[in-house]
C-alpha cells in the first residue's frame, strides 16, 4: 500500500542587476534591472509564469477536482511569493486556489530560500518566522512541516526544526546516508522525539524532472503507464514514495513540447488505477504513519548535483569570501533597525547568488550544465561584491549618525 | 611524417607570438616523431635539435645576417619606412618592398621544393602562404595553411590592405585544409575569404612551461611593490590591434575613482608608443603610468611576476598567447572578449575591448577582493598548463595523415 506523496518547490530569487564599482554609494537599488534578460526579475517571473506557474497551476486545480483523492504539497519561498504579490497577483491567485480546495499541504522554509542556518541559527529563526507569517497573511494556512534550502539537512538542523515546533521535515534520500536502507518509508531523525523524515524518491523523482525529456536515457519516452508500473512495483516493498522536484519542472526545465503537462495530466488517474495506491501530503503522511528507524545525518547534505553537498554554494573561495562577508554584517545591520537595508540584506542572502559563483562546473568542461544569469561566476562574484559594499556604506552611515547623536546629546548634556 | 614548414620568424629572432607559436608546435611535432625542414626567409644563425633550418635567400645573396626588417607583424608601410633609413646595400638585400621580398620567398621555395624531401607542406600566415602554393605546385604534395592573424586583425579595425588581403585569400584558397587558431580566426575566414566551413579545422595553440627562478626576478618596480602599489600591466606591441589606447583609458577611469594606490605598467613597443606616452601625459598619469620599453624573456618575466593583473585588450586578437604566460606566472588576466584565447580560458575575467567603465569595474574588484585574485590566478594557472603544445601537434599529425591519405587516392 504505497502512499504517493508529491511536494514541489516553488522559488525565484531576486537577481542582483548589473551593479559596478561606480554605482557604489549612487544607487542603493539593486534589484531592480531592466529590459528584456535574465537580470530583471520581473522579466523572469513573468516567463516562467507564462511557462509553467500558470499552465501548471491550471492542470493541477483541475486534477484536484476530478479526483477528490489527489494531494499536492508546494514550498514557494518568500522572495518568490514576494515576487508573485508586485508582480504577478494572478499567479498569487492560482496557488490560493489550488489552497482552498483542502487537498494542498503548504510547507515551511526560510522566507529567503538561504543559507542563514549555516552562518546564524537566530537569523535563521527570523527568516522561518518571517515565511510563516507570509502564509499564514496569503494563504490563512498554518504550515507544520518544514523543509530547508535545497533539502540541505542534518542532525542539528532536525534538532533545531522539532524544537521550533514541527511535526516533519523533508530531506534527500541519499545513497550515503540511507545505506541499505530504503528511502520509501517514513523515517525519524536521530535523536528525535516527535518529528518524522520524510525522504526523497530521488531516482523516480529525477525520471521526472531530469530524464522526462532525455533521448539518451534507455527508458525513453516515459509514459503514465510506464511510470504507474514502476509505482506499483513498489507494492508491498514500500510505505511512502516522496516524489519530491522544482515545480519548474513542468513547462521551464522541460518544456510544453515534450508532453510533460500531457504527462502531469494523466499520472493521477493512471496511479488511481492501483488500488493500492493513495495520494498523501506531508502531514497525513507524519499522521498515518510510524517512522520505522531513525536517520543519522552527521553531516550537511542536500538534493543537488551528483554529489549531493553543499559544494554549488559553499566550495570555492568566492562563495566562502562572499557568504562570510554578508554574514558579517548580521549584527551592525539589525542594529540599524532599517527595515528597507535589512530586507536588501537578507534578499543578498538567498542562496541562489552563491550557486551563481560556482566554478566546480568549469572542472568537467559542462559549463552550460547549470543555469547562471551572468556570463560568468566570477561577473556574479564582482556584481556581489560591488552590492555588498554599497550596504556597508549603509550600515556606516547609520552608524555614524548614531554616534553624532549620542555627541550631540552629550553636548547637550553638558551645556 | 616528414614536414616542409614555411615560417617567417624563430625565435630568438622573433618580434611576438607568430614565432614563439612556431618553436611551440614544432618542438612537439618532433616529440610526436615528425621530421621537419623549417624555411625562414633570410639567413641567419640558428639553430635547434629539433629540426632542420633551411633560408630561402642562401645561395642567391650573401650570408651576412639581418634580421632588423623581418618581422612577422611587419605591414607594408611600415616595411617602406623602414627601408627609407637604409643604405643601399642594405636596401638590395631586402628587396624594394615587402611584396618584393614575400615574391621573393615564394620564388625561392620552388628551389626548396625540388630539393627537399616532405609528405606534407605546411606555411604559417600570408607572408608564407605563396611559398606554400609553389611548393605544391612543384610537389603535388598537400597544402595545409595556418592562419595565426588575418588582415582584418592587423588593421585594428580600420581599413585593409588589399594586397595583403589578395595573397592572404589566394593562400587560403589554394590550400588543402586551413588551421584556424581559434574559432574567432575560423569565423573570420569564412565570412570575409568565402571559404567553406568544413575546410577549417581549430587548433588552439599551446603554451610551454618553462622553470622560472622567480628569486633572481628583481626589478626597479620591487620598491613600488614595497610601498604597497597595486600594479597592473599590459604586455604586447604598442600599436592598434592590441588596444593600448584602451589600457590608457582604463588606467585613467581606476585612478580617478580608486582611492588606493595603483600603478599601470604598459611594456612594449610599437608604432603607437610616443603616442601613448603623449596621451598618459596629457592625462596627467605620468606618475602613474609607467613605460618600460620592448621586453624580452625574463625581463617580461619579472613584469609578469610583479603584476597584480595582467590586461589584454586587443581590439582582434585571433589567438593571445600572452594572458597564458602571465598565468604561468601566477598572475590573474583580464582579457578582451575579441580573442581567441577567450575560447579557451574559462578561469579569466572577460569585456568587450570598448567598454572602459567594465574593465575598470574589473580591474577594481581584482585589487579589492583576494578571493578573486587567488582563484583565478591559481585555477587560470591549472587551465593554461592544460593547454599544451602536444594536443595541438597530435591534432596536426591527424590532419597531415587523412590529407595525405586523401592525397594518395585523388
Amino acid at each position: 500500500m504505497p502512499a504517493i506523496c508529491f511536494y514541489f518547490q516553488v522559488h525565484q530569487p531576486f537577481r542582483v542587476k548589473h551593479y559596478r564599482f561606480f554605482d557604489i554609494g549612487n544607487t542603493h537599488e539593486y534589484f531592480n534591472g531592466e529590459g528584456v534578460g535574465n537580470l530583471n526579475n520581473e522579466w523572469v517571473l513573468n516567463k516562467v509564469a507564462n511557462k509553467c506557474y500558470i499552465p501548471a497551476n491550471k492542470i493541477i486545480l483541475a486534477l484536484l477536482k476530478k479526483h477528490p483523492d489527489f494531494k499536492v504539497s508546494y514550498s514557494i519561498s518568500g522572495v518568490a511569493l514576494e515576487q508573485f504579490e508586485r508582480f504577478a497577483p494572478n499567479v498569487l491567485k492560482s496557488f490560493q486556489d489550488l489552497v482552498k480546495t483542502g487537498q494542498v499541504e503548504l510547507l515551511n522554509e526560510t522566507y529567503y530560500h538561504s543559507l542563514a542556518f549555516i552562518f546564524s541559527r537566530d537569523e535563521f529563526e527570523r527568516q522561518v518566522k518571517k515565511h510563516q507569517e507570509t502564509i499564514e497573511r496569503l494563504f490563512n494556512v498554518k504550515p507544520r512541516v518544514f523543509r530547508h534550502t535545497e533539502l540541505i539537512y542534518n542532525n542539528d538542523l532536525a534538532e533545531a526544526v522539532e524544537k521550533m515546533g514541527f511535526k516533519g521535515i523533508l530531506a534527500e534520500g541519499a545513497d550515503h546516508i540511507l545505506g541499505w536502507k530504503s528511502p520509501d518509508f517514513l523515517y525519524k531523525p536521530k535523536g528525535s522525539t516527535g518529528m518524522s523524515l520524510l525522504l526523497k524518491n530521488y531516482k523516480l523523482s529525477d525520471d521526472i524532472a531530469f530524464r522526462f525529456s532525455s533521448r539518451d536515457w534507455t527508458e525513453f519516452p516515459l509514459t503514465t503507464p510506464k511510470f504507474g508500473q514502476w509505482i506499483s512495483a513498489k507494492n508491498g516493498t514500500s510505505q511512502i514514495i516522496n516524489l519530491f522536484m522544482d515545480y519548474e519542472t513542468f513547462g521551464e526545465h522541460q518544456w510544453e513540447d515534450t508532453g510533460i503537462f500531457h504527462f502531469l495530466e494523466a499520472l493521477p488517474e493512471e496511479l488511481l488505477k492501483n488500488s493500492h495506491n493513495y495520494f498523501v501530503t506531508p502531514s497525513e503522511a507524519i499522521e498515518r504513519l510510524e517512522p520505522i528507524a531513525e536517520i543519522d545525518a552527521p553531516n550537511f547534505y542536500s538534493w543537488a548535483d551528483v554529489e549531493r553537498d553543499l559544494s554549488a554554494w559553499l566550495s570555492n573561495p568566492l562563495q566562502h569570501d562572499a557568504t562570510k562577508k554578508i554574514y558579517e554584517l548580521e549584527h551592525d545591520i539589525l542594529a540599524t533597525k532599517d527595515e528597507k537595508l535589512i530586507h536588501d540584506w537578507r534578499k543578498l542572502q538567498t542562496s541562489d547568488h552563491f550557486y551563481y559563483m560556482c566554478t566546480k562546473w568549469f572542472q568537467d568542461g559542462d559549463v552550460h550544465k547549470y543555469f547562471n544569469p551572468y556570463e560568468t561566476p566570477y561577473d556574479a562574484f564582482i556584481n556581489y561584491m560591488n552590492v555588498l559594499n554599497d550596504i556597508k556604506l549603509r550600515v556606516n552611515n547609520h552608524l555614524e549618525e548614531k554616534y553624532t547623536k549620542i555627541n550631540s546629546k552629550k553636548v547637550d548634556a553638558l551645556l | 611524417m616528414k614536414i616542409l614548414m614555411f615560417g617567417w620568424e624563430f625565435p630568438p629572432y622573433n618580434s611576438g607570438g607568430l614565432g614563439v607559436a612556431c618553436e611551440g608546435l614544432t618542438r612537439a611535432l618532433h616529440d610526436e616523431g615528425a621530421i621537419i625542414n623549417f624555411v625562414l626567409p633570410k639567413k641567419v644563425s640558428i639553430e635547434a635539435n629539433h629540426l632542420t633550418f633551411l633560408f630561402a635567400d642562401e645561395n642567391i645573396y650573401s650570408e651576412k645576417f639581418t634580421t632588423g626588417l623581418l618581422n612577422a607583424y611587419i605591414t607594408e608601410k611600415n616595411y617602406n619606412d623602414a627601408l627609407f633609413g637604409l643604405t643601399a646595400e642594405e636596401r638590395m638585400r631586402y628587396g624594394s618592398d615587402l611584396f618584393h621580398q614575400v615574391r621573393m620567398y615564394s620564388f625561392n621555395a620552388k628551389k626548396i621544393a625540388k630539393e627537399t624531401d616532405f609528405d606534407i607542406i605546411h606555411a604559417h600566415d600570408w607572408l608564407t602562404f605563396g611559398a606554400g602554393i609553389n611548393a605544391k605546385k612543384i610537389s603535388g604534395k598537400p597544402f595545409v595553411a595556418h592562419i595565426h592573424n588575418t588582415v582584418f586583425d592587423r588593421g585594428g579595425g580600420v581599413g585593409i590592405n588589399e594586397g595583403e588581403y589578395a595573397i592572404e585569400k589566394e593562400g587560403l584558397t589554394k590550400a588543402d585544409k586551413i588551421i584556424a587558431v581559434s574559432h574567432y580566426t575560423k569565423q573570420k575566414v569564412v565570412k570575409h575569404y568565402g571559404i567553406a566551413p568544413e575546410k577549417i579545422e581549430v587548433i588552439h595553440n599551446g603554451i610551454r612551461e618553462e622553470v622560472i627562478n622567480i628569486e633572481k626576478l628583481e626589478h626597479d618596480i620591487t620598491e613600488f611593490k614595497k610601498h604597497k602599489y597595486k600594479i597592473v600591466s599590459f604586455l604586447g606591441r604598442i600599436t592598434l590591434q592590441k588596444g593600448p589606447d584602451y589600457f590608457v583609458r582604463v588606467a585613467k577611469k581606476v585612478i580617478d575613482i580608486y582611492p588606493k594606490k595603483v600603478l599601470f605598467l604598459m611594456a612594449g613597443s610599437g608604432d603607437m608608443e610616443r603616442q601613448m606616452i603623449r596621451e598618459a601625459s596629457y592625462l596627467g598619469l605620468s606618475d602613474k603610468f609607467i613605460f618600460t620599453g620592448f621586453l624580452r624573456g625574463e625581463e617580461q618575466q619579472k613584469i609578469f611576476h610583479l603584476s597584480d593583473l595582467f590586461v589584454m585588450p586587443s581590439v582582434s586578437e585571433p589567438f593571445g598567447i600572452v594572458p597564458l604566460e602571465a598565468l604561468l606566472m601566477d598572475t590573474p588576466v583580464l582579457i578582451s572578449k575579441q580573442s581567441g584565447v577567450s575560447e579557451v580560458l574559462n578561469h579569466a575575467l572577460k569585456v568587450d575591448f570598448w567598454d572602459i567603465d567594465e574593465m575598470a569595474n574589473k580591474i577594481i574588484s581584482v585589487l579589492e577582493n583576494q578571493s578573486l585574485s587567488k582563484h583565478l590566478a591559481e585555477n587560470g594557472k591549472k587551465e593554461a598548463r592544460f593547454l599544451s603544445w602536444e594536443k595541438a601537434a597530435r591534432k596536426c599529425m591527424v590532419l597531415y595523415e587523412n590529407l595525405i591519405e586523401h592525397n594518395s587516392f585523388s
